[in-house]
């Protein structure tokens, strides 16, 4: 089980260097997003299809599977079904053994992240090289995610060049992030240039066409889906689109809600294997991993609509101070508040849903109209009835004032009680909640005592 | 029961019977429904992603790309742009190891079709694009656009690219040359991919 919400954000929070970076990058994109939206005409309508075509795509998803599966297996490429991750890492493995390949290259996939399968992999002695900047920068420090878009926001120059100097170069580098950027270009190009196989996630797969997109900037996801003779991609069972048309919805709305560009510099998009052009192999992993629990769940479900933008991320007050790893999750955020505890269990994540002052930013920013707040009151609703049912503490004083507010008479001497035992009883009665509030002071006359008196005091008073 | 038959009856049962399938509202731009200057407005959309854009008229690109490429070794996908006399280039047929590609000084090709409104060039695998690879691992990419096949959004371009795609070619979208910001938010041009970019339309 997590740690839990409050705890690991009061760590966060002291964090002096973690809260200037939040703030400044997250300040920085949040204006250049409102630019980048504000330039189309036409966003609402974008956002109002795209979260049509994900509730369709959700609501057909047995069809769309199968639909896909059907266009890429015609196009050359190898389907494969996992119930979990554990079962995911194991067909990974599978095919690397089969090709006798000691080393992986990987795209930034935050499914695979999920599933644990970096370390699935080592387990069977093959080295998964991640080959994203921040996520190198993670993988050499032994570092975990803190943003879904630049996972490494919470490290500063000064660390990524001592590390690099550490780990991947010989040569001292300077505080350029130029210079800094090329140690890594220069590492990673040699692993590209002879690692036989990559693994990548997918950022939609269509069904009509059986074609897979990865969205990126750097290039080292079109490294890794063109260079190695082998590819295998994990991509979750909610990522698939109906036709290929939907892509011109989506390819305006993801680049615009996460970097804040009018385009990403790279969209790769690839269908089974296409011969003389790229990897001559080309497995595809269709990962349940708790989504179908997801799905179950008629008003959690829109969780997995999410496209991984991080605009949520960018714009809520609470991500933005206490940071991503203060949610314990490779999903943090608003949406990770939602998707953690019902992807991975209430009982792993609790707290979530409480993480949050439902201001409504997030649904604001959200490319695809997540309802986050609705979500998260749902899920306190969820959660509160689990623990009801478990008769918690919490529970059972819940229980005991549900009987006194039940009748007129019990709660009209609780009333009085109140009033007499404010102080020393409350406190003894509530010590955590009047740790950090005051107790508020009751009336001396109740609404009650006042409407029976009221004949016999002022005129007016019964007005 | 296979993981396959597994997962899609775990699917029908969390969906229920009788789920609502909702019409997709596309009130949003159509292809063809934006117009406009698309040569202007794409190549000042292509310069903002410090790509470097000229626009040439046909008679002066000959000239244009011979003074670009003077003295440096150029890749170009087999039938690809016939602009090249007095460069010397190096075709990509047979098919140019990887790292044979990254001994090169760059690589000149054409392109499917561009956007305008996200200074977008498109590459399909095609005669002109050139396979994937060519335009990937030289760390400088030239391409030639002709000014017809430049659209307005991203829907006119989704559309021209149906066929392409139900063919099953890989298509490539490129914004600009390669950037990351993971450090600090520093913007930095040019990670993996070509870290320069000169586009040449031709008007």
């Amino acid at each position: 089980m997590s740690r839990g919400f409050p705890v690991v954000a009061r760590e966060t929070l002291a964090n002096a260097q973690l809260r200037r970076n939040l703030g400044k990058a997250t300040a920085t994109i949040r204006a250049k997003r409102l630019r980048a939206i504000g330039e189309l005409p036409d966003w609402e309508a974008l956002r109002d299809a795209g979260a049509a075509i994900k509730a369709r795509a959700m609501a057909t998803l047995p069809e769309q599977l199968e639909r896909l599966e059907t266009s890429v297996t015609a196009h050359g490429g190898v389907v494969h079904w996992a119930r979990d991750g554990a079962e995911a890492n194991a067909i990974v493995a599978s095919v690397a053994r089969s090709h006798g390949a000691s080393e992986v290259v990987k795209v930034k996939s935050i499914a695979t992240d999920e599933i644990g399968l970096n370390d699935a992999l080592a387990a069977q002695g093959i080295s998964a090289i991640e080959t994203d900047l921040a996520e190198l920068i993670l993988q050499l420090s032994h570092d975990k995610t803190s943003h879904i878009l630049v996972p490494a926001i919470h490290r500063n120059r000064l660390e990524i060049k001592a590390l690099f100097e550490r780990t991947i170069t010989d040569r001292e580098l300077s505080m350029d992030a130029a210079d800094i950027t090329e140690a890594a270009r220069e590492h990673l190009r040699a692993k590209f240039l002879s690692v036989p196989m990559a693994v990548s996630g997918a950022n939609f797969g269509v069904a009509e066409t059986g074609t897979v997109a990865v969205v990126e900037s750097e290039g080292n996801g079109r490294m890794c889906t063109t260079l190695p003779q082998v590819l295998v991609t994990v991509m979750g069972i909610e990522k698939v689109l109906p036709e290929w048309r939907d892509l011109e919805v989506f390819l305006q709305l993801l680049p615009r809600s996460s970097t804040a560009e009018r385009m990403n510099p790279y969209t790769s998009l690839w269908t089974g294997v296409r011969p003389g052009d790229g990897p001559q192999e080309f497995h595809l992993v269709l990962l349940d991993g708790g989504r179908t629990q997801v799905l179950a769940d008629e008003v959690g479900r829109q969780a997995l609509h999410c496209i991984r933008c991080s605009a949520c991320l960018n714009v809520c007050p609470v991500y933005s101070r206490v940071g991503g790893q203060a949610y314990e999750s490779v999903y943090p955020g608003p949406i990770g508040a939602v998707l953690s505890p019902q992807l991975f269990g209430l009982d792993e994540h609790p707290t979530l849903p409480w993480a949050s002052s439902l201001c409504g930013a997030c649904y604001d920013a959200c490319p695809v109209k997540i309802e986050i707040p609705s979500l998260l009151v749902h899920l306190r609703g969820r959660v509160i009835r689990e623990e009801k049912s478990k008769l918690s503490p919490e529970a059972l004083a819940m229980k005991a004032v549900a009987g006194v507010f039940g009748s007129r008479s019990r709660y009209e001497r609780a009333q009085k009680l109140a009033r007499l035992g404010r102080g020393p009883l409350a406190k003894a009665a509530l010590p955590g909640w009047t740790a950090m509030r005051e107790l508020p002071q009751p009336p001396r006359e109740t609404f009650r005592d006042w409407w029976r008196h009221r004949g016999a005091s002022a005129p007016g008073a019964g007005e | 029961m296979s993981a396959r038959a597994e997962v899609l009856d775990r699917i029908r049962r969390a969906l229920g019977p009788g789920v609502a399938v909702p019409e997709i509202p596309r009130e949003y731009r159509q292809a063809g429904e934006v117009g406009g200057d698309v040569v202007a407005l794409f190549c000042s959309r292509a310069a903002e992603y410090k790509a470097t854009v000229r626009r040439v008229s046909a008679d002066e690109l000959p000239g244009v790309v011979r003074e670009l490429c003077r003295g440096k070794r150029i890749a170009v996908p087999p039938g690809g742009p016939d602009v090249l006399s007095g460069v010397e280039v190096v075709v990509d047929d047979p098919p140019l190891s990887p790292q044979a590609l990254d001994q090169l000084d760059g690589v000149l090709t054409g392109c499917a079709l561009a956007i305008a409104e996200t200074g977008t060039i498109v590459l399909d695998a095609g005669q002109r694009s050139g396979r994937r690879a060519l335009t990937l691992v030289p760390d400088w990419h030239i391409c030639i656009v002709e000014a017809d096949t430049i659209v307005a959004g991203v829907p006119d371009a989704v559309a021209a690219l149906a066929e392409v795609a139900a063919e099953g070619r890989p298509i490539v979208l490129v914004s600009g040359p390669s950037a990351t910001s993971d450090i600090e938010l520093d913007r930095v041009e040019g990670v993996h991919g070509p870290r320069n970019l000169d586009i040449l339309v031709v008007t």
